[in-house]
């Protein structure tokens, strides 16, 4: 049975939403999935709304635009708005707790807050909430392993900024356990 | 087979075009295309290369004309706007039969329009953007394999029929990243005795031209450019047929607008509808056989752009209007999802749906 995972990743700008989702693309094809990433872009570097579009399949891949996402990663309240009801049934929405409070939610998903942006500040991590979510992203929907990312990660980062990668793990930990 | 890494399309189309021998680029900057010119300025002076940011998108195609014609693989690139100002030189590159890549990654127009994608640009490339009797070859992407791919092919055909060829992608195929292979085989030569290379190279003086004073010469110019044209419409036509065996419709889309498509179609298959595509690799030369052989099987046609409606009328002439064409678009950079491709499939099956 062919297995297609369709993430959306929603938030503003600088928030690193186009770098969680290359994470994710990356660590497919790492593992051998098909993948595609597509940023919605704006013109404006920081502080737009900017959402990325990941799709990770065993099968080669259709339209790369997720406008019905299996998974929903929001991260401010006007993304969780706007694509909470898009998001397909039995899907997951995991969302940034610190920044959005959510209340009614719908018993045909699996929705779970992680106060993402207040545990990156007090564990000296500014700036990797977006790690964080990633973490309990794996985490909830299996859709990688916490190894894959890690490894793809070591990759991804170069090796002058080891530091760097020492603190991206470090938050993809804290929320794969939180 | 080599590893395949991720790359934006922008940035493997330029690197598709270094492994396809193009030393020389000229252009401007412009989204959703601007990450060419970056890996470019990155790359050309490495490999003994020029990248030079012109004071205009004019000048750069007419830095273009020149490398050209001294027989040297050269590339520019741009979006819709800029393509409208590069298209002077675009005729004159098609008057002076010289080889060429020209890159639109298209934006929503018309005038400035807007930076998100768009295909409203087919009419520009296909009906002569610039003036005179003249045809460029125009490639149209559908993933980041085929930016690469085309690139390197697109180079080969303006060589090989010594005149502009264009891709014409659109702002998804700029911006989206894709696994990509990068082996592309070997770079094939092309002798170009007509080069200005100087006279230590060649026999008495080269000269490059688009000008005659002499109706009768000129048409001749246009005549012979044209016999060529038909050589390439005979050989170099490039399509891909998607579930058509026992489709009862035909969807006609190209690039982004295609992968839409395919989701729909996928869907409307699993409801039982008869649904498969022809999607045009090469817009010119257009796939007209095809899709004539498919008019004699298929009940209908629905043409699916990023635009109000223009390759719709090709599918139309290919067919010689045999069959009813329908034709759904989304325009100003508004991308189509698939359930709306699916609502016009089941409006058609059910008879609703006006005709083009």
């Amino acid at each position: 049975m062919a297995k297609t995972t369709k993430i959306l990743i929603a938030g503003f700008g600088g928030q690193g939403v186009l770098f969680t989702g290359k994470a994710l693309a990356y660590t497919g094809l790492k593992v051998g999935m098909e993948v595609s990433w597509l940023p919605s872009y704006g013109p404006e570097m920081r502080g737009g709304t900017a959402n990325c579009s990941v799709t990770l399949s065993d099968t080669p891949i259709g339209s790369p635009i997720v406008d019905k996402p299996d998974v929903l990663i929001a991260m401010n309240l006007p993304s969780l708005e706007k694509f909470y009801n898009e998001t397909e049934k039995d899907g997951y929405v995991i969302f940034d707790s610190s920044l959005i409070v959510k209340n009614d939610v719908r018993d045909d998903v699996v929705t779970v807050g992680i106060p993402a942006t207040k545990l990156a500040s007090d564990n000296g991590l500014d700036g990797l909430a977006n790690m964080i979510i990633l973490g309990k992203v794996i985490k909830e929907t299996n859709v990688l392993t916490l190894e894959q990312v890690k490894n793809s990660l070591a990759q991804m980062v170069p090796a002058k900024k080891a530091e760097l990668l020492e603190k991206n793990v470090k938050a993809i930990e804290l929320g794969y356990n939180y | 087979m080599a590893e395949k890494v991720l790359m934006k399309g922008n940035e493997a189309l330029a690197e598709a075009a270094i492994m396809a021998g193009c030393k020389y680029y000229f252009g401007y900057p412009i989204t959703p295309q601007t990450e060419v010119a970056a890996y470019m300025a990155k790359r050309m002076p490495k490999i003994g290369g020029t990248f030079l940011q012109a004071e205009s998108e004019v000048a750069a195609i007419n830095m273009v004309l020149g490398v050209a014609a001294c027989g040297k693989r050269v590339m520019t690139s741009s979006s819709s706007p800029g393509i409208s100002l590069k298209s002077e030189g675009i005729s004159y590159l098609a008057g002076c039969e010289l080889p060429a890549l020209i890159v639109n990654v298209q934006r929503g127009g018309p005038g400035l329009g807007g930076i998100q994608p768009s295909q409203s640009d087919y009419f520009q490339a296909l009906k002569g953007g610039g003036h005179g009797d003249y045809k460029l070859i125009v490639l149209a992407p559908a993933s980041i394999q085929e930016m690469v791919d085309l690139t390197f092919k697109g180079f080969d055909l303006a060589d090989k029929y010594r005149m502009p060829a264009m891709i014409l992608a659109d702002g998804t195929m700029g911006q989206m990243m894709e696994p990509v292979s990068l082996e592309l085989g070997e770079v094939k030569e092309y002798a170009k005795p007509w080069a200005t290379t100087g006279k230590a190279t060649h026999e008495g003086r080269n000269i490059i031209n688009s000008l005659s004073l002499s109706p009768a010469q000129l048409e001749e110019w246009n005549i012979n450019r044209y016999e060529r044209y038909k050589i390439v419409e005979r050989d170099e036509v490039m399509y891909e047929e998607f579930m058509m065996d026992d489709a009862e419709t035909c969807v006609v889309a190209f690039g982004i607008t295609s992968r839409v498509a395919k989701n729909a179609i996928m869907e409307a298959r699993k409801r039982g509808m008869k649904v498969g595509m022809i999607r045009p690799i090469t817009l010119w030369p257009f796939p007209k056989d095809a899709l004539k052989k498919a008019a004699s099987k298929v009940k209908n046609f629905l043409t699916v752009e990023l635009n109000m409606g223009q390759m719709v009328d090709d599918v139309k002439l290919a067919i010689d209007c045999s069959k009813p064409v329908y034709f759904y678009g989304r325009t100003g950079g508004v991308i189509m999802t698939p359930d709306e491709v699916l609502n016009k499939l089941n409006e058609i099956e059910k008879g609703e749906a006006k005709q083009w």
